[in-house]
């Protein structure tokens, strides 16, 4: 169908995303692989290359050849362990209370009601505040352990207001992720629960089938799709979860493992170790991500 | 549609919602609250909710403070330069793709998908050195091309996923009658891909509105947006919570206002057109 010069013109066309995708993709990762290789740190003239190849330093940077030294340092680093635990912690309860209260949420959104367009809107809000100011909203108006409205509630009902910064702070950021993923979550179940066939849902009624198993058997398998695809989705997102550990300073104990990588790097200057944390890092995001490709491939066929 | 809904249960409904509802909106609305209010209440036990003394002193302060207006005005640059850049490079591939397929279309889409897969660690190393090297740390020119290559895929993707449902049947018609292809580009494609590529602008405006690792990571001051001016309020000094809840404010409006329309865009972009 498509002409020899459309097809020519189409390769064109293509080109430019294609050519700045692969050098977005490909040249930062290829430095990364190599630098998880060397001895390299920013700041120090690298003492540890003079110590292990006196007088025969890599280049003028002070780079030498590491091997796989920067793997096994950061994968036996406690601090490593530490942060793969945070960073699991986070996804799994974010992801457990994001599908369940999404499911919920989207549920009661698609009943009948008054001001229910306001409603959707305000329940959708948490998702587009930028992640920083959720951060130090939740760190300060709502959970200071002094002045913030929980502390307030707390006092309320008579129990001790807790520090959720020095006591919790693994609480904490699940809590203030969550506040922001569950919306993502309702939105996309609201919007596959709404083309659900309405013939179906009113078949259901007339037969007075009971809400529990009309739910169970019509409702939950026709969002196992959607979930799976929040699941997917909002995994890549959580592992990359940063600002609010950043902003609120509970790196030290709350820390993940773009955030230890960001230590690694950025604070502690040692750029070989950064490297190979972030290899490991997109190593673990790649098994995630197969599934998901695998998911929506399907769907392209469809 | 006209599904018989008893007005009790109606009513009822209508309560549990609107108290949910308001408990999620809650921490939004107690900002915008707190952002009026002077800094001795903002702190008072227990809370006013209604009843203080009102003052818009707090948005003065802070635009005299810490120049709102210039970190506001990156993040509209950042957000619509890296948007528009992004559309001009995307626009034509997804045209390509969408109408005229070749075997490796498909493949191509998912491997342009696998980009966004990566996580922003793995590169921070190497372009944050390489920005160094080129002197692009805090420059708008190098914050913009990093957002406009983040969300190039999803840009490429939904634009795909709107052009493909153009009806084919109208280009051929319009081929028949012999238009050219910058006349079938220009009066047929164009008008009916305009509200496709309004929604991908909108989506993609609140994604690198909102985009907090790369703008952490690479600006400082010049070119630093909003998620910069108010990660400069979590150091202690600059703790004061009516200038905070101002500056939040501020920095939220927008965006909740687009998002407001941009809703289906959300749901359809971020799955990748998986759920629509």
């Amino acid at each position: 169908m498509a002409t020899q010069q459309t097809r020519a013109l189409g390769k064109l066309a293509v080109a430019p995303s294609v050519f700045a995708l692969f050098v977005w993709m490909i040249v930062p990762l290829a430095m990364t692989i190599y630098f998880s290789f060397l001895r390299y740190n920013l700041l120090d003239p690298n003492i540890a290359c003079s110590l292990m190849h006196p007088g025969q330093l890599f280049d003028a940077e002070n780079r030498c050849l590491a091997g796989f030294s920067n793997y096994t340092y950061f994968l036996t680093d406690p601090a490593f362990f530490k942060a793969m635990g945070n960073s699991l912690i986070l996804v799994g309860w974010v992801l457990g209370i994001s599908v369940a209260g999404g499911t919920l949420l989207a549920l009661l959104l698609d009943q009948a009601f008054y001001g229910r367009g306001f409603v959707r809107i305000m329940m959708i809000a948490p998702f587009l505040v930028m992640p920083t100011v959720s951060a130090l909203v939740w760190k300060n108006m709502m959970m200071n352990p002094v002045s913030g409205f929980l502390a307030y509630l707390f006092k309320l009902v008579g129990l001790q207001p807790i520090d959720w910064f020095a006591h919790a702070p693994m609480t904490a950021v699940v809590i203030m992720v969550a506040w922001q993923w569950v919306p993502f979550a309702t939105l996309i179940l609201l919007t596959s629960l709404q083309s659900l066939d309405e013939e179906q849902k009113e078949a259901a009624e007339m037969d007075g089938t009971p809400p529990l198993s009309y739910f169970w058997y019509i409702v939950l398998p026709h969002l196992i799709r959607p979930m799976t695809v929040v699941i997917l989705i909002e995994t890549i997102f959580l592992l990359n979860v940063f600002a609010e550990i950043y902003v609120t300073g509970t790196g030290g104990r709350a820390g993940n493992l773009p955030f230890l990588v960001y230590q690694y790097g950025l604070i502690s200057n040692d750029i070989g170790g950064a490297s190979a944390g972030g290899i490991i890092a997109v190593i673990l995001a790649n098994i995630v991500a197969f599934f998901l490709m695998r998911m929506i491939g399907k769907n392209l066929e469809a | 549609m006209a599904r018989a809904v008893s007005k009790r249960r109606k009513l009822i409904v209508t309560v549990l919602a609107w108290s949910i509802g308001l408990l999620i909106f809650f921490p939004i609305l107690w900002t915008i609250l707190t952002s009026f209010k002077s800094e001795g209440e903002a702190i008072e036990l227990p809370p006013k909710f209604l009843f203080f003394a009102w003052t818009t002193e707090n948005y003065a302060v802070v635009q005299e403070r810490s120049n709102y207006l210039l970190f506001a005005m990156n993040s509209i640059l950042l957000a619509l330069g890296s948007t528009l850049f992004a559309l001009v490079i995307a626009i034509p591939s997804a045209w390509a793709m969408a109408f005229a397929p070749g075997k490796r279309t498909k493949d191509l889409l998912m491997w342009m998908l696998s980009t966004k897969m990566m996580p922003p660690v793995g590169a921070l190393i190497p372009l944050y050195l390489i920005f160094r090297d080129f002197g692009l740390l805090d420059t708008r020119g190098g914050i913009i091309t990093v957002l406009m290559l983040l969300n190039l895929p999803i840009i490429i993707w939904m634009l795909y996923t709107y052009f493909k449902e153009i009806p084919g049947e109208i280009l051929e018609a319009s081929r028949m009658d012999g238009a050219s292809l910058g006349k079938e580009l220009l009066y047929v494609l164009t008008p009916m891909a305009i509200p496709g590529i309004a929604s991908t602008l909108l989506l993609n405006i609140i994604l690198a509105w909102n985009e907090a690792f790369w703008t952490l990571a690479l600006t400082t001051k010049d070119a630093a947006p909003l998620t910069q001016f108010i990660a400069s309020y979590s150091s202690p000094e600059g703790l004061f919570w009516a200038k905070l809840s101002a500056a939040s404010t501020m920095a939220i409006a927008p965006i909740l206002v687009l998002g407001w329309f941009a809703q289906k865009q959300l749901v359809r972009g971020l799955t990748f057109g998986a759920v629509k």
